[in-house]
């Protein structure tokens, strides 16, 4: 996640203090991941010399903290590109799951064993996000859904490379 | 051997269909108010775990214990009396009767267990209302969207209060949105009665909703507690 495009797309909603950027962004995306103060202000001085926000004001006081933002013209532009982007699809986890596999039957090791027990982390998790979206407002519902939709994604896969191990050691093994 | 304070559980069970081996060395355990998924591949034997433990199909070898009692040993008459009694079952399709409406559908377990009329249709629709599928009550399953038939459907397993619920692919013709709402409610009503759930699904979304799982690979089931 682009954190710059999302302060910007908050800043977008209305100026703001760098201490409340960091709280609202908390509240609506940072749900087990927190932004720390020292990201928000590299984040904002870089927005600000490249010209897509300025500061609005400053609190008595001083400190970076103080400053209030506001996007900028560049700024609204910069937040619209980015948003009408769609994301590169990436196989994030696969490459790494797909090496252990390849690497345990090269050197001879159960690698049945190992997507079993992947299979048993994914559900694990799965169970969690569940139980998240179970008790949760619509909010946790989305953001676990989307996981949720991920991580069977991958235990798809995991299936599917379980039932094509054999196949799969007869091509990586050299003969 | 039981597993310790399990309700239902059965060992070493094996089946075969002519010279098709459906279950081949299964076990399986489900303690009171415990949701225990079933998954693995399409003709694993998942099925026909099922049916064995819910006293419909008898394994060719195997035991089965229900509350202390040897589910093998049950006469016929005992054996459906028990399935009547205290099981509840959701299938994929086709489960409810075409005839009878679906309030009557639901009430129907308890007309056969010889409750009166008015008080099984009370019930059944306290059922629905917690389906959230009432405003269908009069109407015939053929009437009714996929999604709603099979609320009805779950509405009339969990009308006896049953000790365990037997699901087999109970969100199989759903889309996700109605998938989830019904393992939502099944789930919260199995855990308010704290009833059991033995769940058939080779969906993982389905089975998150489960507290734990076991798989079923080539009639032989395997318990996917990892210790790390
Ligand atoms: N009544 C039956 N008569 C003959 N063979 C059967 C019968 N029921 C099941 N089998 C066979 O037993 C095996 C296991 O079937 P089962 O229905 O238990 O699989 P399953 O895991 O439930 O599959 P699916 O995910 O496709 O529902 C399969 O090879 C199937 O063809
Ligand atoms: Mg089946």
């Amino acid at each position: 996640m682009s954190i710059g495009h999302t302060l910007l797309g908050l800043l977008e909603a209305g100026p703001r203090h760098g201490y409340d950027l960091k709280r609202t962004f908390d509240e609506t995306f940072g749900h087990d991941k927190p932004l720390h103060y020292g990201q928000v202000y590299s984040t904002m001085s870089r927005l600000l010399k490249n010209g897509l926000v300025e500061v609005d004001g400053v609190e008595s006081g001083g400190g970076p903290e103080r400053k209030r933002y506001a996007i900028t013209e560049a700024g609204v532009t910069d937040v619209q590109r980015w948003l009408a982007t769609p994301e590169k699809p990436e196989p994030y986890l696969q490459s790494t799951l797909y090496t252990k596999v390849v690497l345990a039957l090269l050197t001879h090791r159960d690698a049945a064993e190992i997507l079993d027990a992947q299979r048993a982390e994914h559900l694990r998790m799965m169970r969690m996000l569940t139980d998240r979206k179970r008790k949760g407002d619509l909010a946790d519902q989305l953001i676990c859904d989307h996981a949720l939709f991920h991580l069977e994604a991958d235990l798809r896969w995991l299936e599917l490379t379980a039932a094509r191990l054999d196949r799969l050691a007869r091509e990586v093994r050299p003969a | 051997m039981t597993p310790a304070g399990s309700l239902l559980s059965a060992t070493d069970l094996r089946k075969s269909y002519g010279s098709t081996p459906a279950l081949d060395g299964a076990s399986f355990s489900v303690h009171p108010g415990e949701i225990v998924a079933v998954m693995g591949p399409s003709g694993s034997g998942k099925s026909t775990l099922l049916h064995c433990l819910a006293g419909i199909v008898a394994p060719d070898a195997g035991t089965i214990t229900y509350d202390g009692r040897d589910l093998t040993s049950l006469t016929d008459a005992e054996r459906s009396a028990l399935r009547r009694g205290e099981f509840g079952f959701v299938f994929q399709f086709g489960q409810l009767v075409p005839e009878l409406t679906c309030v009557e559908n639901v009430a129907l377990p308890l007309r056969l267990n010889g409750v009166k009329r008015k008080d099984a249709e009370r019930r059944a629709r306290a059922r629905l209302e917690q389906l959230e599928v009432d405003d269908v009550a009069g109407k015939r399953p053929g009437e009714v969207s996929g999604g709603q038939g099979q609320r009805v459907a779950v509405a009339r397993s969990l009308v006896t209060d049953p000790r365990v619920l037997f699901a087999d692919e109970p969100t199989g013709a759903l889309d996700s949105l109605n998938g989830e709402r019904v393992m939502e409610l099944l789930t919260d009503a199995a855990r308010e009665a704290r009833a059991a759930v033995v769940l058939v699904t080779h969906e993982a979304r389905v089975a998150a909703w489960s507290d734990r799982e076991v798989v079923v690979r080539d009639g032989r089931s395997r318990d996917m507690e990892f210790t790390r």
